[in-house]
C-alpha cells in the first residue's frame, strides 16, 4: 500500500483523467453516496430517537457526551478492521463502520438541543394542558431543529468524507480508485481525491443551505449555525 | 544437524491460537510487543503531538489576528470548514507528490486538521469576556495588550483546552490512515493485517485497541489539565 512519489505535473494530468472518464468516476460517487446514505440513515435512524428521549427527560448526559468523545475516538480504519473480522469484506461491513461514525454527532446534538429548550417554555406548553407528547412534539422538537439538523451536517459530511477508507474492505465508490495505483497511476489516484473533496465539500454547502431553509424564521438570527 | 535432506524453510512454530486465527491470542502480542506495537505506538504519538503542536501555534496565531480585526473571522471560519470536509485519504494522497514519502507528508494533513479544529473554539474563547469585564479592564487602565494576556485569554482557557481535546483525539484517529503513505504509525500494523487472506485478528484488535485507549488517555490528560489550570469551571 505504498505509493511512488512523482513529480508535480501530475496534479494537472489528474484534471485530464476527470475529463476523459467522467461517467466512470460518476458512477463510483454514486456508489460513494449510497454507501454514505445508508450508514447515514441507519446512524439516524438509532442516534436521533435515543437522543431526543434522553434530552427530553434530561438524564444520561454522561452518555451524549461520552458518545460524541468515542465517536471521535473510533478511527475509521479501526472500525472497518473490526467489522471486518465479524462481517467479512463488503458494503454491509462497511455501512456498519460508517454508521457508528455518523451515531456520535448525531446523538450529541440531538440531546443538547432537546436538553437545551428553555424549562419556561416547557412547563408553559404543560399548563396550557399539552400532553408529555405533544410538548415534545409541538415545542421541544421545532426548538431543537437547528442543532438536531448540525449533528445530520456533521455526521453526513464526515461519513461522505470517511467513506473512501472503505475502500480497503471492498467498499466501492471513489476509493476504489484512491488505493488502486497500480490500475489507474497516480493521474486517477489524484483525479479521483479531486472529485472525493468536490464531493464532500459539495455535500456540505447543500446541508448548509438546506439546514437555513428548514430552520423555523423565529430562529434564525439569534442561533446562526457553526461553521464546521 | 545433517546436511542431507530437503532444506525447508522454518518460519518459526505459531500457537494453535494463531494458526486458528482465534478471537485474540495473547501470546501473539506478548511476542509482537516490542518489534511492532510498541514502535508503532511510539510514532503515533510522535505524529500527533508534532501535528497537534505546530496546529495549535497556527491556529493561536490566526484567532489574535481575526480578533483584533473582526472582518477576518467569517472568511477564515468558513474556508476552515471547508478543510475540514477534505476527505482525510484524499488529502494524504494529493500532498504526497510534492513531499514523497517523508514525514512532512504526513505531517502536513494532520496539522490542518488540528488547524481547523482548533481556530474555531480558541476564537470563540476570545469572545467569551463578558462586556462589562472588559469594560472593567478597560477602567483600570489596561492596554489593549494586557486586556489580552491578563483578561481575555484566562477566560479562553476552557474552550482552548475544548478545542485541544478534539484537536488530539480526532489527529490520533485521523493518524492511522497516514499509514498509507509512509507505513507509520498504528495504522500499519492494521493495514497489514487486513492485508492477509485471511485478516489476522488478534493484530487488528491490539493495534486498534491502542489507538482507541491512546485517544481517550491524551482527552482524560486534557480534562486533567483543565482542572488543575481553572478549577473554578465545570467541565
Amino acid at each position: 500500500m505504498i505509493f511512488d512519489a512523482a513529480n508535480t505535473h501530475a496534479f494537472l494530468e489528474a484534471f485530464r483523467f476527470i475529463a476523459d472518464n467522467p461517467g466512470f468516476l460518476a458512477h463510483k460517487a454514486l456508489e460513494q453516496l449510497e454507501l454514505s446514505g445508508a450508514a447515514l440513515g441507519i446512524g439516524a435512524g438509532v442516534a436521533l430517537p435515543v437522543g431526543v428521549v434522553l434530552g427530553h427527560f434530561h438524564r444520561g448526559s454522561t452518555l451524549a457526551i461520552g458518545a460524541s468523545i468515542l465517536g471521535r475516538a473510533l478511527p475509521i480504519v479501526v472500525l472497518i478492521a473490526f467489522f471486518l473480522t465479524v462481517l467479512g469484506f463488503g458494503f454491509v461491513n462497511n455501512m456498519c463502520a460508517l454508521a457508528v461514525l455518523a451515531t456520535g454527532p448525531i446523538l450529541t446534538n440531538a440531546y443538547d438541543g432537546v436538553d437545551g429548550v428553555d424549562r419556561d417554555v416547557v412547563e408553559a406548553a404543560r399548563g396550557m394542558g399539552m400532553s408529555r407528547f405533544q410538548t415534545l412534539a409541538r415545542v421541544e422538537l421545532p426548538l431543537a431543529v437547528p442543532l438536531l439538523f448540525t449533528g445530520i451536517r456533521i455526521a453526513a459530511v464526515t461519513v461522505v468524507a470517511t467513506a473512501p477508507v472503505a475502500a480497503i474492505a471492498g467498499g466501492g465508490g471513489l476509493g476504489d480508485v484512491i488505493v488502486n495505483q497500480a490500475g489507474y497511476e497516480l493521474k486517477g489516484v489524484l483525479g479521483a481525491s479531486y472529485c472525493v473533496m468536490a464531493l464532500s465539500a459539495g455535500v456540505w454547502a447543500a446541508l448548509l443551505a438546506l439546514q437555513k431553509a428548514m430552520t423555523p424564521r423565529a430562529l434564525r438570527s439569534n442561533r446562526r449555525p457553526s461553521g464546521l | 544437524m545433517t546436511a542431507a535432506g530437503p532444506v525447508i524453510p522454518n518460519f518459526g512454530k505459531a500457537s494453535a491460537c494463531i494458526t486458528d486465527n482465534r478471537a485474540f491470542c495473547w501470546g501473539w502480542v506478548r511476542a509482537h510487543w516490542h518489534d511492532t506495537l510498541e514502535p508503532h505506538l511510539i510514532q503515533h504519538v510522535e505524529l500527533t503531538f508534532v501535528a497537534v503542536a505546530i496546529g495549535f501555534a497556527l491556529a493561536f496565531v490566526l484567532a489574535l489576528l481575526s480578533h483584533r480585526f473582526r472582518r477576518l473571522d467569517q472568511p477564515v471560519a468558513i474556508v476552515a470548514g471547508l478543510i475540514y470536509t477534505i476527505p482525510s485519504l484524499a488529502a494524504f494522497l494529493v500532498v504526497l507528490p510534492i513531499f514523497g514519502i517523508s514525514y512532512t507528508t504526513i505531517e502536513v494533513p494532520l496539522t490542518g486538521y488540528s488547524l481547523v479544529l482548533l481556530y474555531p473554539n480558541i476564537t470563540a474563547g476570545l469572545r467569551a469576556a463578558p462586556a462589562d469585564v472588559l469594560e472593567a479592564a478597560h477602567g483600570m487602565g489596561l492596554t489593549r495588550i494586557q486586556t489580552l494576556w491578563r483578561v481575555e485569554l484566562p477566560l479562553a482557557v476552557p474552550a482552548i483546552i475544548g478545542g485541544l481535546r478534539i484537536a488530539a483525539v480526532s489527529t490520533v484517529s485521523i493518524g492511522t490512515i497516514a499509514a498509507i503513505v509512509g507505513g507509520k504509525g498504528l495504522g500499519e500494523p492494521i493495514f497489514i493485517a487486513l492485508g492477509a487472506p485471511h485478516p489476522f485478528r488478534t493484530e487488528i484488535y491490539a493495534a486498534g485497541g491502542l489507538v482507541v485507549v491512546l485517544a481517550l488517555s491524551l482527552d482524560l490528560v486534557l480534562v486533567v489539565t483543565r482542572r488543575m489550570l481553572v478549577p473554578w469551571t465545570r467541565a
